[in-house]
């Protein structure tokens, strides 16, 4: 095959991995953090004119019919174990990984670019960069898998590379329980995954995509009529398919460690934690989503989990004080739209639309959340803090810093021409399509995302003026500003992409159109929540106060997340800690470990006891012996007669 | 003759003569086979070999046991088997 050369999109970064992590400390932390660039630099090139060849090349029988084909490229059977148990490791190229390619290679060059910048002087900055490289290469290679358990394989990887990276201050003890919290509860959600996956392969009898998503029906009826608990196995199989996803997605009520990973460097948050990793979820199902639009439960399960997720998201981030805590719950916002979207779409309404509008919102949604990420990156380097309480007033020193931060936020508020616009209305088209009760439910959601990122954006830059003292906040250096200036743009161009061309659930070709009705409405909603915003906090006033005084129980709620982190404490700590695993751990050592002690006890014992008999005068043994002796014969003698 | 080799084996001082006890009783029991054969089984021949073995092993286990003695003298100059306590608990 022509495009087998996409395969060095994953060889760079797993060559980078080991160079910089084996000899990256004899190297000066520049030129690690050159070499890292560089090296991505090249992935992205390759990555860019692999999927430009597969969207627009014409030579290679990429498109036959309208229908865009999926081309496996390379495919390399890795473990035989029976004929029927092959698992085979290779790269897919599809409308959905073309596109992933770009906004990985995208959003990751741009990450490593902005941290020779940002992470200047930190220790471990050669760590920093070999970890970098280590996730780029696993979430690529997710992207590119050809078959479930390739994806699986680097969905754990994935998970590494965020548990590191999330760590990487390793000496804040809030970052170290931040990344155990965060792979714990994504192991948890794998396990589902795992099982999942074991199921569909067990009726199926494969793991290639291709043959699962080509032919669903047989899929589906090759499970039969078995079914467990009321459902069909199948239903079974993609809903804990779907929980790896909501795990790896923090959808509610696996939400739980993505706030908490932003302890990890911001430029981290932006890659993994917003614009990559975080859509694995979404990625997963649409990759599989031929199979879930056959099953109707499954898709409604979906739908509810998103849609649920959308609005606690949003309501929880209306109060937060810590800026990457709002975006971080932003974040789960949005990815709730997308998977909500997947959810409501269906083959029969406006051709899938839900799928298209998905992978639409993916895509402007990892540019400008990363563009937002690293905004608040480098407000966090200029004020040194966190807290909203210690900003205001920046637009005068940062001006750079300000335009993008401004431009993110209209393109996540919806406002035409930027890029959010267009993705969010074609989810919102998809979902009143499919009920009315979804749509009027996102766009609430919508006018609230209008509200808190407007909140944010008034309070770092508005608000009030404070003396910042002698440390007057700067404009950051170039390294991080060209990274802000470059998604800024194409977060204002990428709407304009003509998305359906390219990417629809059935691979043929799908023409946006504006339904203005939806679009005008939306629009409408989202000028009302940045007006309300105005408001509130253009300057500063009491109105948020006594606000926050009127509803004083949901505002406290709402600032503790509803007190989920604490249900989830309550849960492990009470019930199954103190309930379950102190039993198990006493029976463990009183019973089990008890028997094995006193077995060994009793032989010491019973050997200290005749211990005295062993004088070491030979003749006294021989005594015994004699004594012995006529003793067994006299018994021997008197039992015999 | 037993008798007298368990007496000797059990109250003599130096190891050579336990040694001697000791192959007193081995004669004493060689003894007992040949004279135990020739009265009870006349027409077998088992005891008489029988004794031709133990005869055979006590000679080994005589050069083993000397050879043990010698050792022992050179490792501490002595052959008193009161003083030869120190392999105890």
């Amino acid at each position: 095959m022509e495009l087998s050369y996409t395969v060095a999109v994953l060889i760079i970064p797993v060559f980078m991995f080991l160079f910089l992590g084996i000899v990256g400390v004899k190297l000066s932390k520049k030129t690690a953090g050159i070499l890292g660039t560089v090296a991505m630099g090249i992935t992205t090139v390759i990555a860019y004119t692999a999927a430009l060849t597969y969207f627009f090349g014409t030579d290679q029988g990429q498109v036959i019919d309208g229908v865009r084909q999926q081309l496996t490229v390379l495919d390399l059977t890795w473990l035989e174990f029976t004929k029927n148990l092959v698992i085979k490791i290779g790269v897919l190229l599809d409308p959905i990984s073309a596109m992933m390619l770009i906004v990985i290679s995208t959003v990751s060059f741009m990450v490593h670019l902005y941290s020779l910048g940002y992470m200047d002087g930190e220790r471990g900055f050669q760590r920093y960069y070999a970890f970098l490289s280590l996730f780029t290469f696993s979430m690529l290679g997710l992207v590119l898998a050809t078959n479930i358990f390739q994806m699986y394989i680097f969905w754990e990887l994935v998970g590494v590379s965020s548990y590191l990276l999330i760590g990487f201050y390793y000496t804040l003890p809030a970052a170290v329980s931040a990344s155990k919290k965060a792979f714990i509860v994504t192991r948890f959600a794998d396990l589902g995954f795992l099982i999942g996956i074991l199921i569909l392969s067990f009726y199926t009898d494969t793991f290639d995509f291709i043959s699962l998503t080509s032919d669903p029906q047989a899929a589906i009826s090759t499970a039969g009529g078995a079914t467990f608990l009321g459902c069909s196995v199948m239903t079974w199989a993609l809903t804990l398919i779907f929980m790896g996803g909501a795990g790896k997605s923090a959808m509610f009520p696996l939400h739980i460690w993505l706030p908490d990973a932003m302890e990890g460097p911001t430029p981290v948050s932006a890659l993994i934690h917003a614009a990559t990793m975080v859509v694995a979820g979404v990625y997963l199902v649409a990759r599989l989503f031929p199979l879930y639009a056959v099953d109707a439960t499954a898709l409604d399960i979906i739908t509810v989990v998103g849609a649920f997720t959308a609005f606690y998201a949003a309501a929880v981030a209306c109060v937060q004080s810590d800026i990457k805590r709002v975006l971080a719950f932003s974040t789960i916002s949005q990815i709730a739209f997308m998977i909500t979207s997947l959810g409501v779409a269906s083959p029969e309404l406006h051709h899938g639309v839900g799928y298209m509008a998905s992978m639409f919102h993916l895509f402007t949604h990892a540019m400008f959340k990363a563009l937002l990420f690293l905004c608040a990156g480098a407000i966090i380097h200029a004020v040194h803090s966190n807290e909203m309480s210690a900003m205001g007033g920046l637009r005068k020193y940062m001006p750079i810093c300000h335009i993008a931060f401004l431009i993110g936020c209209l393109a996540i508020a919806g406002i035409p021409p930027f890029a959010g616009f267009f993705s969010k209305d074609e989810i919102l088209v998809a979902a009143y399509a499919n009920s009315p009760l979804w749509g009027v439910w996102l766009s609430v959601v919508a006018g609230m995302t209008a509200f808190y990122m407007f909140r944010l954006y008034y309070k770092i830059f508005w608000w009030n003026n404070p003396d910042y003292g002698h440390h007057t906040p700067h404009e950051a250096p170039m390294t991080m500003t060209f990274p802000l200036i470059f998604l800024g743009l194409v977060s204002i161009v990428a709407g304009f992409i003509p998305f359906g061309e390219f990417v629809t659930w059935n691979h043929e070709e799908y023409v946006i159109h504006l339904d203005w009705s939806v679009a005008g409405t939306s629009i409408v909603i989202a000028l009302i929540g940045i007006a309300l915003a105005t408001v509130m906090y253009r300057k500063e006033n009491n109105i948020p106060e006594q606000l926050a005084n009127r509803f004083r129980g949901l505002w406290t709620a709402a600032y503790h997340r509803f007190y989920m982190d604490e249900l989830y404490q309550f849960i492990t700590h009470k019930i199954i800690f103190a309930r379950i695993s102190k039993p198990i751990a006493w029976f463990d050592r009183r019973i089990i470990d008890g028997t094995m002690d006193l077995l060994a006890n009793v032989t010491n014992s019973a050997s200290f006891a005749v211990r005295r008999m062993q004088s070491g005068s030979v003749q006294t043994y021989v005594w015994f012996y004699l004594v012995g002796a006529v003793a067994v014969a006299a018994i021997t003698i008197i039992c015999l007669i | 003759m037993f008798g007298c080799g368990v007496y000797g084996f059990i109250t003599r001082r130096n190891m050579i003569a336990i040694l001697i006890s000791l192959e007193l009783m081995l004669n004493a029991v060689d003894i007992n086979f040949a004279v135990f054969n020739r009265f009870l089984f006349p027409g077998q021949m088992e005891g008489m070999f029988f004794s031709l073995f133990a005869i055979g092993l006590a000679a080994a286990e005589t050069a083993l046991a000397i050879a043990i003695v010698i050792n022992v003298y050179r490792a501490v100059r002595n052959v008193d088997i009161r003083q030869l306590t120190k392999m105890k608990f």
